[in-house]
């Protein structure tokens, strides 16, 4: 069914749903050079059959974009700039862990994402509970 | 959906085409959900008749039987009534009441006042109107009700799905094939976010929060008990930032600086912050806002994973791209931020987590990735492993069992008007929604090419625009009571007189949600988006 991939030296097809709705069309992704070339409906998809809307097929280009963030920030003199992985795991590590040290946990909220998949929302609700120790997290399933 | 004890369409997709009645109540699912709209009109090809009930005259009623206008949140007033209706004609179903429900005379009383003659006064629907589209319903052999965020985004929306449940309880449209209750879901993965338990009251797999026999399941899976005091909601914790309760805050993927109600005040909470983390794939205005950034992934195509769309189907995305520079799956950075916090987290992969909610999630257990993608995605709930299991196409059958135990209640619900009406000062009544080609704040549909109509309007009648002195094109300042925007003006036949509509996609052009107000659903938290009341001042003349 729908787990093949095919590929080439520099080009690729990968079957995978759409994000844009909660319908959950497949889609076929044609990907060349590490960026995509082509999206189109996957007939194979028991929801859509092949069918994609005008935002399933041609909305995808923020993807490729140059407005995507592609290192961690973190706020030094007010302003944002570029840092390492390490640096900014360290600075949320180091202030979490002080701001839970002296407020406690229900001082902590997070704002989970009905975009991303399960398993990160697994992760950001397991996060909460176990590492902050809180239940303050919610996903924008009322917006 | 509380009556049911799951949050979820009670439906499939596949359905639409092989019922006899479609309501789209609130939902202008032809250009939001235009996929579903397919299936519903293959449905109408196949003998279903539809029914539109919307404030606007959408493209979708030229398919309809009946275009019902009701006005903006008057939704239950004008369900109230089929049910009463529906009761006084002797129209409903007494077996199911009688064997499958509880609180039937409760919602018999409460309906009685809700006479045709009375609805049309608050819903501006003919009486007779009311009677023929509540015969409909309940003379249909099977029925299903869509609804989005036309229900949804009120103070009282939470009440308005109530309404909305009642009808299909007293009708027996529900737990059979062709018949039942579709809520349309607006974001890709809002039917997961829940099921997986990033919600303040439930757990992973729909466990209540405190339930003995979840957290004890929980705790055996992750070694440490699950935290005993009930979580805050987003609106709720938005409150606690107020009060400085809240001080530090994890935002995934999501830009509340900008798309929630009375945006201005949003900000101000964000900035109060003591520590403030977001992880996205843009500098959204609330990334701009963060003491750290974390550059995340767009999930469908440069993660692998999983999403649950909106019958319960859950499916494989694949990673085929390579996240921009340092950018990473956003499952991979909670673990990062685990462990860098002293938790010894070893998920070497996206399946290796999944394997773990099928621990904890007895709906999901028997959905592996092996499944899925044999298969291609699977409606929860399904529990076995083996391939023989392969999930539900529709839920809540056991009600026509003589042995069902689990009642389904009605929950009787009053009408109340909107927070805020029109008034001197404020004479029009703003509503908002989606465009066909454009998402939520525009963070991924700004960058399309070739596309028309990329900027934000107002829409209005051609006799109000009249009444103001404005033609197509002109500018025009809105203002509410927490601030304004200026757009151009689109007179549209959609609309109906005292009433505008705005979306939210352009908010770098227009901030819509400066406009909205933050009148809150106390059950369920959404905010009332779809009214609130403004004033529209020519600002300049089109050019000519």
């Amino acid at each position: 069914m729908q787990t093949e991939t095919q590929s080439t030296d520099h080009a690729k097809t990968v079957d995978t749903i759409c994000s844009f709705c909660g319908t959950g069309c497949g889609l076929r992704v044609t990907i060349e050079d590490n960026r995509i070339t082509t999206v189109k409906g996957d007939k194979n998809n028991p929801v859509s059959h092949g069918e994609t809307c005008i935002k399933g097929a041609m909305g995808w280009g923020y993807v490729n974009s140059d407005k995507r963030i592609t290192t961690p920030l973190i706020r030094k003199n007010g302003e944002l700039v570029e840092a390492s992985w390490d640096e900014a795991l360290d600075l949320i590590a180091d202030r979490f862990g002080s701001i839970k040290e002296k407020y406690g946990p229900d001082a902590f909220g997070c704002f989970s994402s009905s975009r991303s998949t399960n398993e990160l929302n697994y992760l950001a609700a397991k996060f909460m509970r176990t590492i902050i120790g809180t239940n303050n997290i919610d996903s924008c399933n009322r917006t | 959906m509380a009556v049911f004890g799951t949050g979820a369409a009670t439906t499939s997709y596949e359905e639409l085409e092989h019922t006899d009645l479609i309501i789209a109540w609130g939902s202008n699912t032809q250009e939001c959900h235009p996929i579903i709209f397919n299936h519903m009109r293959r449905g109408i090809k196949n003998g279903a008749k539809m029914i539109v009930i919307d404030p606007r005259k959408i493209d979708q009623t030229k398919l309809a039987e009946k275009w019902l206008p009701v006005r903006v949140g008057t939704d239950i007033a004008l369900a109230n009534a089929m049910g009463h209706v529906i009761i006084k004609e002797n129209l409903y179903h007494k077996e199911f009441v009688e064997q499958a429900t509880e609180h039937f005379e409760a919602y018999k009383q409460a309906v009685e006042k809700y006479s045709p003659e009375e609805a049309e006064k608050i819903t501006g629907i003919k009486a007779e109107d009311i009677r023929e589209v509540a015969r409909m319903y309940a003379k249909a052999d099977r029925a299903i009700i869509n609804w989005t965020l036309g229900i949804t985004e009120h103070h009282n929306g939470t009440e308005n799905v109530f309404a909305l449940i009642n009808l299909a309880l007293l009708t027996g449209h529900i737990g059979k094939y062709g018949s039942g209750l579709n809520p349309l879901r607006g974001q890709n993965n809002v039917q997961g976010g829940g099921d997986m338990g990033a919600l303040p009251n439930r757990l992973t797999g729909g466990w209540d929060f405190d339930d003995p026999e979840g957290t004890k399941l929980f705790e055996k899976v992750w070694g440490v008990p699950v935290p005993p005091k009930e979580g805050k909601h987003q609106s709720a914790m938005l409150d606690a930032m107020d009060k400085k309760e809240i001080r530090a805050l994890y935002v995934i993927g999501e830009n509340p600086v900008q798309s929630d109600a009375n945006g201005n005040h949003v900000k101000s909470l964000f900035e109060g912050l003591d520590f403030l983390v977001v992880q996205d794939i843009i500098m959204t205005k609330t990334a701009r806002m963060a003491d750290v950034v974390l550059p995340g992934a767009a999930s469908w195509i440069e993660t692998d994973g999983t999403f649950t769309n909106g019958e319960r189907r859950v499916q494989r995305v694949r990673q085929g791209l390579k996240p921009p520079g340092e950018a990473r799956p956003d499952h991979v950075i909670v673990q990062d931020m685990a462990n860098r916090m002293g938790a010894n987290w070893n998920y070497s992969s996206a399946e290796d987590i999944w394997n773990e909610i099928r621990l904890v999630a007895p709906n999901f257990a028997g959905i592996t990735y092996e499944k899925m993608d044999k298969f291609g995605g699977i409606q929860w709930p399904c529990r076995d492993a083996d391939d023989s299991d392969r999930g539900v196409k529709y839920l809540h059958e056991r009600l026509w069992s003589d042995t069902n135990e689990k009642k389904a209640p009605f929950h009787p619900v009053e009408y109340q008007a909107p927070i805020e009406l029109p008034d001197e000062d404020y004479p029009f009544q703003l509503t908002t929604g989606r465009r066909l080609q454009f998402y939520n704040t525009g963070v991924q549909t700004q960058d399309y090419k070739k596309i028309k109509n990329a900027e934000e309007y107002l829409e209005i009648c051609e006799a109000d625009a009249k009444k103001l002195g404005l033609a197509d094109g002109d500018i025009v300042k809105v203002s509410s009571r927490r601030g304004e925007v200026t757009v151009k003006t689109k007179i549209s036949k959609k609309m109906s007189p005292g009433l505008v509509f705005m979306t939210f996609h352009f908010p770098e052009l227009a901030e819509t949600n400066v406009l909205t107000i933050n009148a809150i659903d106390p059950k369920a938290g959404t905010a009332e988006f779809k009214s609130c009341a403004v004033r529209i001042e020519k600002v300049e003349q089109a050019a000519s």
